[in-house]
């Protein structure tokens, strides 16, 4: 149980039961499709930018509990940050999850519930979607993001 | 806990002790992180037995050379346990003949090797291949990319709420463009086993001959293809105890001798020249270049052991270890089965209210129970259920009872984390 409780933190489970800034973004006008076939993770990301800066940001699909807390914890930490600051926040998120020996990172802030992620090697996938299909959402890629 | 499953059943009325089977299987002994290893995604692959192992590792101490070509001894001893081995598993299928078991990479292998051959031979613009919803994925692209390339149609037969095959939509479908049928024996995400004889029955009455995926259900149940009468059956070695990239395709020798080759090379030809080359006979005609010999030795070894224990037993235990499964996972909370068909085997799909099927398998494997998540390589089944993924518990002839209790007690944990 208790690793578990490493991996499945209160906070993450709280972001999968109510997921903050879920549901349509009427107006967006950047937005990109995340689709993670291993698991059937399917996620989309509305982005509003207004010079520079993520003015707003909203998610919708289904996955699973990783996957699903990932994104409402993203929305939470890119609103109202510039593009810039979001692309280093990527960097920095991907480390948390992918890289055993990275030391902790205060710019994080909540973020940092997903570094157990890092111990299941298979859900790194699901922690990392969000953030790919963001990417992809204000890079104006239209094609559907694929984790595999 | 001991139930009548595990010590009723054996070879030639002997007694089926399931820890006399499990004791053959050195990887069941694993603790990870200190628990037994209960491993239930059989579906995926199974796990192999001393007399594979054995037999793989003496084939390559004593036996190794290359086939077909060695006046020497050791080539002949070579040629001789794969050719050996191809007779073991014409035996094991009941071919009418060693010749009509081609050996392949796998199931999927033996598929693209039918459509590539056998479709693109004979199936024109507009003409039909029929297929079913429950299929995997080795069984619905090989057909969509021969009907991409020649204008003809893939027809999908519906499945009802419980997972059957719809037979009467299927016989509406057969008419004089169809010219393939290929169809799953036992579904892999549903655990259905289909009326295959039936099937084969309705096509070859307007004359369409019928392809059967037999990767599932060749390690639970016997199978004769003469009594089914199909035209191709296919099978995967990991799935029958054996080793990887090893398979098999039963064709009759009919289709097999009007087939044109499959990939060309070494072993495949009776001679060569610039201006013309001879094809070997059946079914060397559709093995090019150097096998996987010890996967075929491996493959002989794997169908020896599974008639050592016997089907008659295998099938009584692993139908009662399905019923015992059935009625633990019903009485789970929140718990709903996907795949109910009242002939079906050993598979267990099933999604938990509200926690996603992904979560399921992460949170099971930390209590040392390996099942399978997501789609199973049947993407389109998941929608005709309307669910993203599901859980698959899948069983062998070595799961027990007290497995499933296992499975049971880490869904438990499952809710405490859940809630
Ligand atoms: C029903 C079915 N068909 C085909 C396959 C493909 O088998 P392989 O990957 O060994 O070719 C599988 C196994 O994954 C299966 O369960």
């Amino acid at each position: 149980m208790s690793d578990l409780r490493d991996l499945y933190q209160e906070v993450i489970l709280d972001h999968n039961r109510n997921p903050r800034n879920f549901g349509p973004l009427e107006d967006a006008g950047l937005r990109a499709d995340g689709h993670n076939p291993l698991c059937g993770d399917k996620l989309s990301i509305a982005v509003n930018v207004v010079d520079g800066v993520v003015t707003d940001l909203r998610f919708e699909g289904s996955g699973c509990a990783i996957s699903k807390a990932s994104a409402s914890l993203m929305t939470e930490s890119i609103k109202g940050r510039t593009l810039d600051e979001a692309r280093k926040l990527f960097d920095r998120f991907h480390q948390l999850v992918t890289d055993r020996s990275a030391p902790p990172d205060e710019e994080l802030g909540k973020l940092a519930v997903f570094a157990g992620v890092r111990d299941y090697p298979a859900r790194v996938k699901c922690a990392i979607l969000a953030w790919h299909t963001l990417r992809a959402a204000v890079d104006d890629n239209q094609d559907v993001v694929s984790t595999e | 806990m001991t139930s009548r499953a595990e010590n009723d059943f054996g070879p030639d009325g002997e007694v089926f002790d399931v820890e006399r089977i499990r004791a053959l299987f050195p990887i069941l002994a694993q603790r990870p992180g200190g628990q037994p290893l209960v491993y239930l995604d059989n579906a995926a692959t199974t796990q192999k037995p001393l007399p594979v192992l054995n037999t793989l590792s003496r084939y390559y101490a004593n036996e190794n050379a290359n086939i077909h070509r060695g006046v020497y001894g050791l080539s002949q001893r070579a040629t001789d346990a794969y050719e050996g081995a191809r007779a073991k598993m014409a035996r094991f299928l009941n071919a009418a003949e060693p010749a009509e078991v081609v050996f392949t990479r796998n199931a999927t292998e033996g598929i693209n090797l039918v459509a590539q051959t056998f479709g693109r031979q004979r199936v024109t613009a507009d003409d039909e291949v029929v297929i079913s919803a429950m299929e995997h994925h080795s069984n619905i692209v090989p057909w969509q990319l021969l009907c991409e390339e020649k204008g003809a149609q893939l027809r999908v037969v519906p499945i009802s709420d419980s997972g059957e095959l719809m037979l009467d939509e299927l016989a509406s479908m057969l008419g004089p463009r169809t010219k393939l049928v290929s169809i799953v024996h036992m579904s892999n995400s549903l655990g259905t086993i289909n009326p295959v004889r039936r099937v084969v029955e309705l096509a070859h009455a307007q004359g369409v001959p019928v392809l059967l995926d037999g990767s599932q259900a060749a390690y639970h149940m016997p199978v004769d293809v003469q009594a089914l009468e199909c035209d191709f059956y296919v099978v995967t070695g990991h799935k029958l105890y054996g080793p990887t990239g090893i398979g098999a395709l039963y064709g009759r020798r009919s289709w097999l001798e009007a087939m044109p080759p499959y990939q060309g090379g070494g072993d495949m030809i009776s001679s060569v020249t610039f201006e013309r080359t001879t094809y070997n006979e059946v079914p060397h005609k559709f093995e090019a270049g150097t096998p996987h010999i010890a996967g075929v030795v491996g493959l002989g070894a794997a169908v020896d052991f599974i008639e050592s224990v016997g089907f008659s037993a295998i099938v009584e235990h692993e139908r009662q270890l399905l019923a015992y499964a059935t009625t633990a996972l019903e009485a789970v909370p929140g718990l709903r089965l996907i795949g109910t068909a009242p002939e079906k085997a050993s598979i267990l799909s099933f999604v938990l209210d509200g926690v996603h099927a992904h979560d399921v398998g992460t949170v099971v494997d930390t209590q040392g129970v390996a099942i399978r998540t997501g789609h199973h390589c049947t993407q389109p089944v998941m929608e005709r259920f309307s669910v993203p993924a599901t859980a698959r518990a899948s069983l062998a002839m070595y799961n027990t009872t007290t497995e499933i209790d296992q499975l049971v007690t880490a869904l438990a944990t499952v809710r405490e984390v859940f809630g």
